[in-house]
């Protein structure tokens, strides 16, 4: 099919371009939306509870964890290392790696590598590398046609939307949403069944996979002893789109590489069980190299795209936990916040906990400058994570270079410096509660709740303030102690 | 044993009636108990907003103060677990200070991990005729593994029943500042906490922690629940909850 043909030309709202600086308008609008509260707590029944259930059936839960959590960590420490050996060793079975330092590199480099080959189709399993990049936009401006087979990116690709979840990207749509939505862009009757949707899309599907001349894959991990890569997915597009087309292209973070497979093997009894609540997934594809001699399929020109675009930032400095992630998803389907305002409040390719580290490292402080703030530190992220990165102290870190930096607000700064000076000042600081808790205990009147208060709007449009008993615990004790 | 009240700020100012009875049931377990009289904040606020200066000097104060205590408690399992899990970071640039540092984290407690786990309180003096259910709140449970303490004690307490609610252990939307500056999500998630609240069908909500308690009956009250009442554990098992 001609990529002018193909639907999907043109849909530049797909494009993951920053709006994590208005993220208070649309966490606002996020929780208004009827039908996104709806989803979202369908969310916290499945996933929740799924990832609480898969956990309780390990008796070694608590090792395997650490030895995750060891495993990445040994993998970041030596990351050079790894990298290198996963270089030569995916050389030796005919892999071409590329390194690009940014995400207009990977386009670049994709699109010339579809140019080479007269690529004029590809076929993509889900790959948020490939969001953060844009690279759909950038393979459709230079006539490359793309279709996501992946069930959620498709219908984010026909509702031209971005992904509100790293693992199931459309969470946020509600099963009548898709029916219309298919109803409008495919022009068949109207299907209710999540079972007939999911067919009707297959068959919609089923060509792309065998027209397309490239597989476009993102990489779960990189194996530095076997040179592979490996993805893991429920649907089995992933591996019809590593195996189909002549040419494929798995691009992915260097921060995925692990030393070996055995590692895989542990990591894998980790990342379902906190994604989806799985056991294990669907499929696990290893794809090492290209079609040999006899081998049934396979590519037969492999390519690995190998992205920093803004990870070398961290690495050697006290955010290079983050980059442990394994990207299963588990610390915002436990967050209140995420649980509240859903994906796209937070405006860029990676929301929740771990989107509020990497959307300030990779897009930018300034750019986003609500996300390491908007959280309310509960740790349930931190509680949750299968490789421990500590999240809450990740985020206050970010703070701290804010603060630095001056990036957060005059009124925060100046109140929090005043507190701190008044707090280290003990007869200033009697005397300040001792007019101030009676003040507010006036305001308070008969009830004992203060309904508006100046400067504390935030608080109170939502709720009461309690008002304070009247008198502090410093007076009172003290005419205890005289009397 | 010499016990230090650290009877955080919040308390100080806005119910000072839970510092009495954190103190009550201190010397109910037979502890001499020290108020020291120029104690004011941990510097959470501070820290957890990245402003680290102005929490340093705080914690040096706190340092100073409780010196001469064999242990330090505070009704509040945010501030204890400031002091015990994060005082080691703010002083991480300063490393002549840690050894000091450390031995405050290691004698600091929440007031009923005190009391159960050190003190080995024996019999609770409050009484409380009625059904409760228990907010584990984020720093206590996440930070100082306060999950059965608060509960092995409400249970001596004559007349009280618990049942628990659902999603005990989610946040209330409190957070500090985020309250404040997220005002909006923090009440939605309030909201949630609340709604458990209700489906459990108690009489009164216990928690741990100021900050929780002002925002769960701030929210209560704005949804038009003047009834369900919101105590500190410490008033309930120091008998100071009224009936």
């Amino acid at each position: 099919m001609p990529a002018s043909r193909t639907p999907f030309a043109n849909h530049a709202a797909n494009t993951m371009q920053v709006q994590s600086m208005h993220f208070k308008a649309r966490a606002g609008k996020k929780l208004a939306d009827v039908k996104l509260q709806a989803a979202l707590k369908k969310l916290q029944q499945n996933f929740v509870r799924g990832r609480a259930e898969r956990v309780a059936e390990l008796d070694n839960f608590a090792a395997i964890r650490d030895a995750g959590a060891e495993i990445r960590e040994r993998a970041l420490a030596h990351l050079d290392l790894y990298l290198r050996e996963f270089e030569r060793n995916a050389n030796a079975c005919g892999t071409v790696v590329h390194w690009a330092e940014s995400a207009e590199e990977v386009n670049r480099i994709v699109c010339d590598i579809a140019h080479r080959y007269g690529v004029r189709e590809a076929a993509k399993s889900k790959s948020m590398v490939s969001e953060e990049c844009g690279l759909n936009e950038a393979l459709e401006a230079a006539g490359i046609g793309v279709i996501e087979t992946d069930l959620g990116e498709y219908i984010l690709q026909l509702a031209k939307e971005p992904p509100s979840h790293i693992v199931a990207p459309v969470v946020h749509k509600g099963k009548d949403e898709v029916s219309d939505l298919f109803e409008e862009k495919h022009g068949l009757a109207r299907k209710t069944g999540i079972a007939e949707l999911t067919r009707e899309a297959r068959e919609k599907l089923r060509p792309h996979f065998l027209s397309a001349d490239m597989g476009i894959s993102g990489a779960n991990f990189v194996v530095a002893e076997t040179g592979s890569t490996l993805i893991v997915t429920n649907e089995g597009n992933g591996r019809m789109v590593t195996t189909l087309p002549r040419v494929h292209v798995a691009i992915t973070g260097i921060e995925k590489v692990v030393p070996t497979l055995e590692d895989v093997a542990t990591l894998m009894r980790l990342l379902p069980r906190h994604g989806t609540g799985q056991t294990i997934t669907n499929y696990i594809s290893v794809t090492t190299g290209v079609k040999a001699e006899g081998d049934l399929d396979g590519p037969e020109h492999f390519h690995v795209v190998l992205v920093d675009a803004g990870r070398t930032k961290l690495v050697g400095t006290d955010l290079q936990p983050m980059l442990r992630c394994i990207r299963c998803g588990a610390c915002m389907n436990h967050c209140p916040v995420y649980q509240s305002v859903g994906g796209h409040a937070y405006g860029w390719v990676y929301p929740g906990p771990m989107g509020s580290v990497l959307t300030p490292m990779y897009a930018g402080l300034e750019r986003a400058r609500d996300l390491p703030n908007a959280a309310t530190m509960c740790n349930q992220c931190g509680v949750v994570c299968p490789v421990k990165i500590p999240l809450p102290d990740l985020l206050r870190k970010l703070r701290e270079r804010q603060f630095e930096r001056r990036l957060k607000p005059l009124s925060e700064r100046a109140g929090l410096a005043l507190w701190a000076w008044i707090a280290c000042r003990p007869a200033l600081y009697a005397l300040a509660t001792k007019i101030g808790v009676r003040l507010l205990a006036r305001m308070g009147g008969p009830e004992g709740r203060i309904r508006s208060l100046p400067f504390a709007g935030g608080w109170t449009s939502g709720r009461d303030l309690p008002a304070p008993q009247g008198t502090t615990f410093r007076e009172l004790y003290a005419k205890r102690r005289s009397s | 044993m010499r016990v230090g009240l650290f009877v955080t700020c919040l308390v100080d100012l806005m119910r000072p009636r839970i510092g009495f009875a954190a103190l009550k049931l201190l010397e109910a377990a037979g502890c001499e108990v020290v108020v020291p009289r120029t104690q004011t904040c941990c510097g959470q606020p501070g820290y957890n907003s990245g402003e680290r200066a102005g929490s340093i000097s705080l914690a040096r104060k706190v340092m100073a103060e409780f010196e001469g205590c064999e242990y330090v408690v505070a009704p509040s399992g945010s501030c204890a677990g400031m002091i015990r899990t994060h005082y080691p970071d703010l002083f991480r640039d300063a490393p002549e200070d840690l050894e000091l540092v450390n031995r405050l984290c290691a004698r600091t407690y929440e007031l009923t991990d005190f009391l159960v786990n050190i003190a080995k309180l024996e019999r609770v003096p409050g009484a409380f005729s009625g059904t409760v259910t228990y907010h584990d709140s984020c720093s206590g449970l996440r930070e100082l593994d306060v999950k059965e303490q608060p509960r092995v004690l409400l249970g001596q307490v004559t007349g009280l029943t618990l049942k628990e609610m659902d999603e005990a252990e989610v946040c209330c939307g409190f957070g500090g500042t985020f309250a404040l500056n997220y005002g909006e999500i923090s009440s939605h998630i309030a909201e949630r906490k609340c709604a458990n609240i209700e489906a459990a069908s108690a009489g009164a909500v216990v928690l741990g922690d100021l900050g929780c308690m002002l925002n769960i009956e701030g929210r209560l009250r704005r949804r038009g629940d003047m009834k369900t009442r919101v105590l500190h554990v410490a008033e309930v098992l120091a008998g100071d909850a009224g009936e």
